[in-house]
């Protein structure tokens, strides 16, 4: 028996809702396949099974909102054959106490949303019950085992005396739509407020010429539909991935009082929401994939992010995080480090500006690049030769496109 | 084919409302920025020129992008290429 436990969604996640399951149980589920979507304070998130196995039950109903960790649903290995437990109960209403009883570490692990000595309450009985801004555990139950069901939520608030007008607004207000836009400013405040705390930030700065990656850009897209050009971003991700390789102490995460480093880059792409807010999900991999195949997964993981369809593995697991300000930016961006990684590198806009050249001044694109790095995994000096590897890796813009380090891997890859 | 500036100007805003949902076609000036006025990263304006070319056929290529400044300039752009043909030299749009 496996269990599938709700992944951390970023750092600035704590706890999230389900919005929906994808399977049931009995359904044959293969590692990688998206079976829940759970709501984060940022966006509504794809959520993927980490093992092959059969669902064996449905541990979190749709609406209930858990702490990351949570057992979500139980999986019988493939061949595991399935226990009488693994029934699942007819009254969805006793699922909960049921759990509890059969796992006890569980319980140890999470604790159960109402103590065991009161009485258990559905979880779309809580739901309301928080709604109408009613103590679901002072209600009496009527359900199986004396549990307390949504009718009896409904009874209790017809029971209660008219609200003054100012408490009904005030009950009201959580059953509105959810208020998306405060509830991000909020998860963004937790994260960036714990990196300020934690992290010691060091800034380097360089000025990069970019006339050589432009111009091959531009050589690239010529003749090319406009549905298949590239935008500078996918040379830029392609050279910190590859810069990388020289410096791997800004590539991994900081936990546990020690520095863990990554092999594979994955790149958590900071794209900003409209309307406010940003996320930064992963591309997996970046240094072993052909720049086509980069822009593909750039343009789709954008459309995604704003669409509020992001993957489980793309929010959890970036390993550095690269922010683009774009042609529209500022200047230069400093970036505050998403905890557990250990550094960010930031892009200004690209843009023709004045440049010494074998003694004379031209105006030539150029880009200022950022490092913004955790003292307790590297030092300035490091941090340097990573902007240095990075400047020198976009004078030869062929080489990025030439370097994949495991052609093998990427059946789309052309040589 | 459709080269009615009123119709054309209107299908320019749909397609930049599915992009920037939040768009005000009404305050937005056909004399100012565009990307500046709707907000459009390079991400952005690609899509934008992938619907155009989806819906009207007219590819604008990247050498162009530079001319693209206001609403009114992609609307001249766009209507000149209609009027030439899909098919005519990028080169001769516009002037």
């Amino acid at each position: 028996m496996i269990d599938f436990k709700l992944p951390s969604l970023g750092a600035d996640m704590e706890e999230g809702t389900l919005l929906q399951w994808h399977v049931k149980p009995g359904d044959t589920v293969q590692r990688g396949q998206v079976v829940a979507v759970v709501d984060t304070s940022k966006a509504a998130v794809d959520v993927e099974i980490w093992h092959d196995g059969v669902l064996a039950e449905l541990l979190v109903q749709p609406g209930d909102k858990v702490p990351v960790g949570t057992v979500l649903a139980r999986l019988l290995e493939p061949g595991e054959a399935a226990p009488a437990l693994a029934a699942v109960p007819a009254q969805p209403v006793a699922a909960a106490p049921v759990v509890a009883a059969v796992l006890p570490e569980v319980k140890a692990a999470v604790p159960p949303q109402a103590p065991p000595t009161r009485h258990p309450v559905s979880p779309s009985a809580r739901r309301r019950a928080g709604e109408l801004g009613i103590d679901p555990d002072g209600v009496t139950g009527t359900g199986a085992q004396g549990s307390v069901t949504l009718a009896d939520i409904e009874a209790a608030a017809r029971a209660r005396p008219a609200p003054t007008p100012a408490a009904a607004a005030a009950a009201a207000a959580p059953a509105a739509a959810p208020d998306r836009q405060a509830q991000m400013r909020k998860a963004i405040a937790a994260a960036m407020g714990r990196s300020k705390r934690e992290i010691p930030h060091y800034y380097l700065a360089e000025t990069i010429p970019m006339q050589a990656a432009t111009a091959w850009l531009q050589q690239h897209n010529e003749g090319l539909p406009v549905t298949q050009r590239m935008l500078p971003a996918v040379l830029l991700l392609k050279a910190v991935a590859l810069a990388l390789r020289r410096t791997p102490e800004l590539n991994g995460f900081y936990r546990d009082g020690r520095f863990q480093a990554s092999v594979p880059v994955h790149a958590g792409v900071a794209i900003s929401l409209r309307g406010g807010g940003l996320v930064a999900p992963a591309i997996h991999d970046i240094a072993a994939k052909p720049l086509d195949q980069l822009m593909r997964e750039l343009t789709d993981l954008v459309k995604r992010a704003r669409a509020g369809s992001l993957r489980s593995s793309e929010m959890s697991d970036p390993t550095i995080t690269v922010t683009n300000l774009g042609d529209q930016g500022a200047e230069t961006v400093f970036g505050v480090i998403y905890p557990p990684q250990v550094a960010l590198v930031g892009f200004g806009s690209i843009l023709a500006r004045p440049w010494v050249q074998d003694g004379e001044v031209r105006a030539l694109p150029t880009v200022r690049a950022t490092l913004a790095a955790d003292h307790r995994a590297s030092d300035g000096h490091r941090g340097a030769l990573f902007l240095v590897e990075l400047r020198e890796l976009l004078q030869r813009p062929q080489s990025l496109a030439q370097a994949f380090t495991m052609p093998q891997d990427q059946p789309g890859a052309t040589p | 084919m459709n080269t009615d500036r009123q119709t054309l100007t209107e299908t320019v805003l749909s397609l930049l409302g599915a992009i920037a949902p939040e768009l005000e076609p009404a305050l937005l000036s056909p004399e100012r920025p565009l990307r500046q006025q709707v907000d459009l990263d390079s991400m952005d304006w690609l899509n934008f020129l992938i619907s155009l070319h989806q819906r009207l056929g007219v590819d604008i290529a990247e050498s162009d992008y530079a001319r693209l400044v206001c609403l009114n300039d992609v609307l001249d752009y766009v209507q000149a290429r209609l009027a030439a043909g899909a098919a005519g030299a990028p080169g001769e749009a516009g002037a």
